[in-house]
């Protein structure tokens, strides 16, 4: 059973073309995947998120629950701050990677589509006493605008400062004159805006930004847009490069994992771990105009695979392919890397993530 | 939309349109539509000869790459030059911008064409 979200219909009105996605019956893309990426890197473009969930931890131990939960330290979060972190099992594999928020009454976490409920699950299942978990997900949509001219677009609908919220800052607001909580984030690596709110007023704020971003070149952009902005971006893709089997460390999100915080699910074996020489490591690969690396093939060092792209394709913005991938921590930092697309082995040179940063 | 009475269509989603002897072929608007924004493609020397059904090159889109194959036989005598700089020539124009080869000597053995109607109705099935 496939589910929709809240703007279903707004889609299928706009002509997107739909997949599913965690679960549900998403836009992929309204017009070009180029344009609206394009669109998101030189002005903004609107997305429905509605497939992520939002759960809600409160009460007296809320705290003391989330910071078991996960590797990061949210004890240093201010009232509406965010941030990220994995979320690990015993063995310090990744259960999820979340957004979570410091909100009146405790914490807001932002999950993936498609690990909803397995998380949900697992949070339950490592509750302290006196911590209350709400489920929101289907209560809740989300809404982003995201690009250098996110906030300009939607600020003459809202009384609120947008200018005044700070990288991964939130608060509560009206836009349009629907509550949201209006946030400093996103998923694209350019600046934007995320914006929660009750799943019976999407439509009704889907419609404001739309007419509010008519004239000013947003476009409505899809899942493709968003998979091709990330993965220029460096941001990693549950499911896809990382999952139970892969360690913050390895996947390149050590930084994340806050090791002298005192004991959390995976602290003991994710603090055996050498945060310079990881079990495996997670590298960016630049390659060719015309070579463009997909998501399984594999990484090689003179005709011997080494390694496996877990994300790749082509990049708008730089006019190559690029690619993720995983190959041993030992391997030779010159070593000349090609990448086999489909019996032809593409050179591939090695550099740092992300593959684009946002012009300052 | 042009007019597709003059193109003829294969079960892998190219079309061809027979000119004075000489075939046109491209990928139709359901194939295009599906593989999203173009990115290259890849396609054979002038001169290479073709048989009906044998691979003549590659179109690579944002989501996949997909094999492209010859409607018909017969000798390349043109390629869409234009593809190089404009891939999205194939997204915006299938039918006539978004061309890919042409032929000559056209062989027309072992070829397996269906209308616009019957290519739609099977698309479909």
């Amino acid at each position: 059973m496939v589910s929709t979200t809240p703007l279903h219909s707004r889609h299928i009105a706009a002509g997107a073309t739909m997949v599913e996605f965690a679960g549900y019956d998403m836009p992929l893309q309204y017009t070009s995947m180029r344009e609206e990426h394009m669109a998101v890197r030189r002005g903004c473009g609107l997305f429905d998120l509605s497939h992520m969930g939002e759960v809600r931890l409160t009460g007296e131990s809320a705290t003391a629950t989330v910071q078991h939960l996960v590797a990061n330290d949210v004890t240093r979060l201010v009232a509406g701050g965010a941030l990220y972190t994995a979320m690990c099992n015993e063995d310090g594999g990744i259960v999820d990677d979340l957004i979570v928020y410091r909100v009146d009454g405790g914490f807001l976490v932002i999950v993936n589509g498609s690990r909803r409920h397995v998380d949900v699950a697992w949070m339950r299942s490592h509750l302290a006493p006196g911590t209350v978990l709400g489920d929101e997900s289907d209560a809740t949509a989300l809404l982003a605008v995201q690009g250098p001219d996110s906030v300009a677009t939607v600020q003459p609908l809202t009384g609120f400062r947008l200018e005044t919220l700070r990288p991964f800052r939130s608060s509560l607001g009206s836009v349009a004159g629907i509550d949201c909580r209006i946030s400093r984030t996103g998923y694209t690596g350019e600046d934007g805006l995320e914006l929660y709110c009750a799943a019976t007023d999407a439509t009704s704020l889907w419609d404001a930004l739309v007419d509010a971003g008519s004239g000013r070149g947003m476009l409505l952009a899809g899942l493709g847009a968003r998979d091709t902005l990330r993965l220029e971006a460096g941001l990693r893709l549950y499911g896809q490069d990382m999952d139970e089997g892969v360690d913050p460390y390895s996947c390149g999100i050590g930084w994340t994992v806050a090791r002298a915080k005192g004991d959390f699910i995976g602290s003991a074996r994710l603090l055996e771990i050498d945060p310079e020489s990881p079990p495996r490591r997670f590298i960016g690969l630049a390659l060719g105009p015309r070579h463009i690396p997909r998501h399984g093939m594999a990484v090689m060092v003179d005709g011997a695979t080494v390694g496996e792209v877990t994300s790749g394709g082509f990049s708008f913005s730089l006019g190559h392919g690029i690619a993720a991938a995983y190959v041993p921590p030992d391997l030779d930092a010159e070593a000349p890397l090609t990448v086999d697309i489909r019996g032809q082995e593409a050179p591939a040179r090695r550099v740092p993530l992300p593959f684009y940063k946002r012009p300052r | 939309m042009p007019d597709l009475s003059g193109y003829r269509f294969t079960q892998t989603h190219e079309w061809v349109r027979l000119d004075a002897g000489t075939a046109t072929v491209g990928i139709s608007d359901g194939a295009q539509s599906q593989l999203g924004d173009v990115i290259f493609v890849e396609l054979p020397a002038v001169g290479t000869r073709l048989r009906a059904g044998e691979r003549f090159g590659v179109v690579e889109s944002v989501k996949a790459a997909s094999d492209l194959y010859a409607p018909l036989g017969g000798t390349v005598s043109e390629v869409n030059g234009t593809l190089a700089a404009s891939p999205e020539r194939v997204n915006h124009s299938p039918y006539e911008d978004g061309w890919m080869i042409r032929l000559t000597d056209v062989d027309e053995s072992g070829a397996s064409l269906m209308d616009e109607a019957a290519y739609l109705a099977q698309a479909e099935a």
